[in-house]
C-alpha cells in the first residue's frame, strides 16, 4: 500500500501514522529481520552507499524507508516531519513541496498547483511505486474544507485513476467541523466530494467533532480517579506512547493518532497472518455494492485497555456492542438507526470464530440491513493485536447515516452560493467556471437522492423476486 | 493408485494441512486394534495414496497449493515441515501478492487464465509421480474469491487435460451470516461452473461443523482450527482404506473411482453429503463404548430425516410407505420431512465390522425408484480403527440432504441480483449478467431435480 499524504492536515496525520506503524512493527517483529509485514509499508535499504543505496529484501533490517509521498503546498509541517525524530524514515524524493500555501482555495489547489506539479507528481509516484512488489492500494490522506489536501488531493486522486487505473483509491477525508472557522470550507468540500464521487473507491469519511468528542472521553475516563492509573498508556488509540515522538504533544495529536490506528487496523489483515484474512480488495468488493455509494463509517473500538490480562467474555462482547453506538463512530452519525447496506467486521488478537458469530447473532435484530442485503457481513481475522492490546475491532459500515453529513454540507454550500460570496476567488483561476460549482452541486444532490431511496425502502414490505421457473 | 490433492485458497490450504495431519496421525498411531498384518497393509495403501517416498525422511504429501496471496500458504508449509511426522514437497507451491478480492470473476477470468500454465505444470509434475494416477481431489471454498473462482478454472483445465481421470470437488458451504457479503454469488457461479467440469461435489457446511464443536465437542471457544479438524476427520473416514465388495482380501485400489461408481449414476446428481459418528472430545473416548447396532440406527435415521448430527434426530420421521403420493416441497409449501436418496454408502471402521446388519439401508422406500436398493446402496468395511474411535461409521449421500441449503443459497443470490447490486464488481473482470443467468438457471434445474425425487 503507498499512502500519499496532501495538505497540512494529511500529513499531520500522515506522521503520526508512520510513527504508529513502526511501533506496531517493532512490537511484533522482535528479531530485526526485514519480513512480508513490514515489506508492505517499508523499504530496507543499505545505506552505506548513500541515501540511495540498494533495496535489500530480506535478512536484517538497515534503514527502513517509508512507501510514501508528502505533498504540500506550504513548507512548515512536511519541514517539522524531516527534522522530527522521523527524518530518516523519509528521502527528498519522496517530498513535493511549494511555499507559499493553497489559501484554503481549493481552486489553487486543483488547477493551478494541480496543472503546476504535474509531471513532478507523475514522476515521484512511478518511481515510488515501481519500489513496490505488488501495489494493491493507494491511500489518500486530507481534509476537506481547506486548498491544498482538498484542490490538489483531489487532483491526486484523479491522476492515480489515469496511471494506476488497476490499484484500489482509499480516501481518509476530514471533513470541516460544525465551527471551522474556514469560511470557504463548503465550497472547498463540496467541490472535492464531485472528485470523490467520481474517482475514489472507497472513502473514510471523518469529522473533527467526533474525534474531539473521543479524545475528551479517553481524558475523563483516564483522569478519574482509580480507573485512570490502571488504564495502559500505549493501547489508547489517542497516545503516542512508545513511538518516536518525544516532543510535548500538540493539540491534534491525539486526535491524528486516533486516525493513524484506523489506517494501521484497516490493513493489519493484509500484513499480519490469521485464520480469515481480509485485504483492501476484499473491503471494497464487499462493501461498495453501487460504484457511487463508497462512504464507509468507521468505528474503532477499545479506545483503551485496563491492565488487567485475563479479560473475560463480557468484555469481548462488549468490544462488538461499542463498535456500533453512536459515540464510538468517527463521523457524526447513528448507524444504528439508519439503513445498512454493508458492514465489515475486522477483528485483531485472541478472538475466534465463535466469539464474532455469538456477537454477530446478537446484534443483528438491532440493526436495520437493506432487504437484498440481510446478512450483509464481511468479517475478517488477524491474529496479531496492536500494541497495548490483546484484541480489537475495526467497523466499517456502509450505512446511509451519512445523509445527514452531506446535508448539512449541501446547506452550508448553498448559504454562500446564492449570495455568491468569496466566488471571485476561485473564477478568477484559469479553468474554473460557474459551471465547476453547479456540476458539483448537482453530484452531491443526486448522490443524497440515492441515499433517500434506500431510506424509503427501510420500513416497507418485503416481497422477495419470484424465482425463475424450469420446465420439469 | 494415488491421489493427487489440490489446496485452493485460505480455506483450502487450511483444510488440506488438517487433512494430511489427520490422515498421518492415524496411521501412524498404535490404536488400530488390529492385527500388525492388517495395520501394515492399511498403514502402505494409506501411503500410496496420498503420500509420495522422496528423498526425505518422512513421506511428502501429493499435493499441490495455489493462493493468489502468500501467507497462508508460507503458514502451511512450515506448520506441516514442524511436525515432523510428513511435509509438503517444496516446490509444488504457486502463489500471488495481490488475492482475489472475493471476486469470484477475478478468480476466474484473470487469475486463471494468467497462471494457468504454472498451475498445470505442477499438477502435471505431481500426476507424474503417481505410479498409476487416481484421480483429483480439489479442496476450495464457494464463498472468497481464489478458491472459488480459481478453483472453478482449475477444475475445468483439470478436466481438459485429464479427460479421463476423476474429480472430486471438496466444497465448503460458508456461514449463512455472512463471512464474505457477496458469497452467494461466488457460491452460485462455483456451483454452476463446477458441475459441468466436476464428477462429483463432497460438501461440508460451516454452520453445521460448528454445531458439531459446540455441542459434541463441547469446545468453548471455537477457532477455524477446530473446525477444520473435524472436517479433517469426516474426509479421513472416507479416505482411509477400506474393503469394497470388489476388492476383496486386498485393499481397495481405487478410492474415487470406487465413490463415484457406487454414488453418482446420473450426471445431473452430484451433491454429495458426509455424516459421520460418533463425534466426541478426545478425553471423552476411553470412556465410551459403541455398538454397530446403535451406530448404524442412528445413522439410518440421520439419513432419512437429513439429520446433521447424532444429537437432535427427529425420530418421528419414517419412510414413505410404497404406493403414496409424494407432496413437492414447492407446490404445499410444507418442508420436506423424509429424505429421499438416490445411492448411499456406508463406510465401517473398527471391530467386528463384518458381523453387521445393514438390510435396513436397503429398504427400497429410501430411495427413488430407478436404482433397484441393491445397487443403490454400498458398504465398504475395514476392521481397522480409525483415529483412536474404536468403531466409526461414516454415511457418503447423494440424497436431497443438501436440496434445503442450495435452495437457501440460490435464493438469497437471486434476491441480491435483482437488485443488481454489486454486480458492477464483476463485469468490472468479464462476468456478465447474462453469465449470472445462465449460472442461476443451471442451479434451478438441479434443484428442480432434485426436489422431484
Amino acid at each position: 500500500s503507498l499512502p500519499v499524504a496532501v495538505g497540512q492536515c494529511g500529513n499531520q496525520v500522515g506522521c503520526r501514522f508512520w510513527d504508529l506503524a513502526l511501533r506496531e512493527h517493532a512490537a511484533v517483529n522482535k528479531k530485526g529481520i526485514y519480513d512480508e509485514a513490514l515489506s508492505s509499508f517499508f523499504r530496507n535499504i543499505d545505506t552505506r552507499s548513500g541515501d540511495d543505496g540498494p533495496d535489500i529484501y530480506k535478512g536484517k533490517i538497515r534503514s527502513l524507508k517509508a512507501r510514501a509521498l508528502l505533498i504540500d503546498m506550504e513548507e512548515g509541517v512536511v519541514n517539522e516531519i524531516l527534522q522530527g525524530p522521523l527524518r530518516d524514515v523519509f528521502d527528498s524524493k519522496q517530498l513535493i513541496t511549494d511555499v507559499s500555501g493553497s489559501g484554503n482555495n481549493w481552486a489553487v489547489g486543483h488547477k493551478l498547483y494541480g496543472y503546476q506539479y504535474r509531471e513532478s507528481i507523475v514522476e515521484k509516484l512511478r518511481k515510488t511505486a515501481e519500489h513496490c512488489d505488488c501495489l494493491q492500494c493507494f491511500f489518500i490522506i486530507h481534509s476537506m474544507g481547506g486548498g491544498t489536501g482538498s484542490g490538489l488531493g483531489t487532483f491526486v486522486l484523479n491522476l492515480l485513476e489515469e496511471e494506476f487505473p488497476e490499484v484500489y483509491r482509499f480516501v481518509t477525508s476530514v471533513y470541516p467541523s460544525g465551527e471551522d472557522d474556514v469560511i470557504t470550507s463548503p465550497y472547498n468540500s463540496v467541490l472535492a466530494m464531485k472528485e470523490l464521487n467520481e474517482h475514489a473507491d472507497c472513502v473514510l469519511p471523518i469529522e473533527n467533532e467526533s474525534l474531539f468528542d473521543i479524545v475528551n472521553k479517553i481524558h475523563q475516563m483516564t483522569s478519574s480517579g482509580k480507573l485512570g492509573s490502571s488504564v495502559k498508556q500505549s493501547s489508547l488509540v489517542t497516545s503516542s506512547a512508545g513511538s518516536a515522538k518525544t516532543a510535548p504533544e500538540k493539540p491534534f495529536d491525539a486526535m491524528n493518532n486516533i486516525v493513524a490506528n484506523l489506517l494501521l487496523n484497516l490493513t493489519s489483515s493484509a500484513r499480519f497472518e490469521g485464520s480469515l484474512n481480509m485485504d483492501l480488495n476484499e473491503i471494497s468488493m464487499n462493501l461498495v455494492p453501487f460504484p457511487r455509494l463508497h462512504y464507509l463509517v468507521s468505528s474503532l473500538t477499545p479506545l483503551y485497555t485496563l491492565a488487567d490480562v485475563n479479560v473475560p467474555p463480557r468484555r469481548l462482547d462488549q468490544m462488538f456492542s461499542d463498535a456500533f453506538s453512536r459515540d464510538h463512530q468517527l463521523i457524526q452519525a447513528d448507524p444504528k438507526h439508519s439503513l445498512y447496506l454493508a458492514c465489515a467486521l475486522l477483528v485483531r488478537g485472541n478472538v475466534q470464530v465463535s466469539d464474532l458469530r455469538r456477537n454477530i447473532e446478537r446484534l443483528k435484530p438491532s440493526l436495520n440491513f437493506v432487504s437484498w442485503n440481510q446478512e450483509g457481513w464481511k468479517t475478517g481475522l488477524c491474529s496479531v493485536p496492536p500494541v497495548g492490546h490483546s484484541h480489537s475491532l475495526l467497523a466499517l459500515a456502509n450505512n446511509t447515516c451519512v445523509k445527514p453529513t452531506f446535508i448539512e454540507l449541501k446547506d452550508k454550500f448553498m448559504k454562500l452560493y446564492k449570495k455568491k460570496a468569496h466566488l471571485h476567488h476561485y473564477l478568477h483561476i484559469e479553468g474554473m467556471e460557474q459551471s465547476c460549482f453547479s456540476e458539483a452541486m448537482l453530484s452531491l444532490s443526486d448522490l443524497i437522492e440515492e441515499y433517500n431511496e434506500l431510506d424509503a425502502t427501510k420500513d416497507g414490505p418485503r416481497t422477495d423476486p419470484s424465482r425463475l421457473k424450469i420446465a420439469v | 493408485m494415488s491421489i493427487v490433492t489440490v489446496q485452493l485458497g485460505q480455506c483450502g490450504n487450511q483444510i488440506g494441512h488438517e487433512v494430511f495431519n489427520a490422515l498421518c496421525g492415524d496411521i501412524r498411531g498404535t490404536h488400530g486394534l488390529c492385527s500388525k498384518k492388517e495395520n501394515e497393509s492399511y498403514h502402505n495403501a494409506c501411503k500410496e495414496r496420498f503420500f509420495s517416498e522422496e528423498e526425505s525422511e518422512v513421506p511428502v504429501a501429493r499435493a499441490v497449493l495455489v493462493d493468489m496471496e502468500p501467507k497462508v500458504i508460507s503458514q502451511t508449509l512450515s506448520r506441516a515441515a514442524q511436525s515432523g511426522y510428513w511435509k509438503y514437497n517444496d516446490r509444488s507451491h504457486f502463489c500471488q501478492k495481490q488475492g482475489s478480492g472475493n471476486n469470484w470473476a477475478n478468480g476466474y477470468s484473470v487469475h486463471g487464465p494468467r497462471h494457468k500454465e504454472i498451475i498445470m505444470n505442477l499438477v502435471q509434475k505431481e500426476a507424474e509421480k503417481c505410479d498409476r494416477l487416481g484421480g483429483f481431489f480439489t479442496i476450495m471454498s464457494m464463498a472468497g474469491g481464489t478458491g472459488s473462482g480459481l478453483g472453478a478454472f482449475v477444475t475445468q483445465c483439470l478436466r481438459d487435460a485429464f479427460p479421463t481421470s476423476f474429480i472430486l470437488n471438496h466444497v465448503i458451504w460458508p456461514y449463512g451470516t455472512g463471512e464474505v457479503i457477496v458469497q452467494n454469488y461466488n457460491s452460485v457461479l462455483t456451483l454452476s461452473h463446477l458441475y459441468r467440469s466436476s464428477d462429483a461435489l463432497l460438501v461440508h457446511e460451516n454452520d453445521v461443523i460448528h454445531k458439531i464443536c459446540a455441542q459434541l465437542m463441547n469446545i468453548k471457544q471455537i477457532s477455524f482450527r477446530d473446525v477444520n479438524q473435524v472436517i479433517a476427520h469426516q474426509l479421513g473416514s472416507v479416505f482411509q482404506p477400506t474393503y469394497t465388495a470388489e476388492s476383496g482380501l486386498h485393499y481397495s485400489r481405487n478410492p474415487l473411482g470406487d465413490l463415484m461408481e457406487t454414488l453418482v449414476p446420473h450426471p445431473e446428481f452430484k451433491m454429495l453429503g458426509l455424516r459421520n459418528i460418533p463425534q466426541m472430545p478426545e478425553n471423552s473416548l476411553a470412556y465410551t463404548t459403541f455398538s454397530w447396532l446403535g451406530l448404524i440406527k442412528h445413522l439410518r435415521q440421520m439419513l432419512i430425516a437429513n439429520a446433521k448430527m447424532e444429537e437432535g434426530i427427529d425420530w418421528q420421521v419414517k419412510p414413505r410407505r410404497l404406493g403414496c403420493s409424494i407432496p413437492s416441497s414447492h407446490s404445499t409449501n410444507k418442508p420436506l420431512h423424509f429424505n429421499t436418496s438416490i445411492a448411499n454408502l456406508v463406510i465401517l471402521r473398527g471391530k467386528d465390522p463384518h458381523s453387521v446388519d445393514l438390510g435396513s439401508f436397503q429398504d427400497p422406500s429410501l430411495y427413488t425408484s430407478w436404482l433397484k436398493p441393491q445397487d443403490a446402496f454400498n458398504v465398504w468395511k475395514t476392521p481397522r480403527a480409525f483415529n483412536k474411535y474404536e468403531k466409526s461409521a461414516s454415511l457418503v449421500s447423494n440424497s436431497q440432504f443438501l436440496l434445503k441449503p442450495l435452495d437457501n443459497v440460490v435464493g438469497k443470490a437471486w434476491n441480491m441480483f435483482a437488485s443488481k447490486a454489486y454486480i458492477h464488481q464483476y463485469t468490472k473482470f468479464g462476468i456478465e449478467e447474462e453469465d449470472f443467468l445462465d449460472s442461476f438457471t443451471a442451479l434451478e434445474q438441479v434443484i428442480s431435480s432434485y426436489s422431484t425425487l
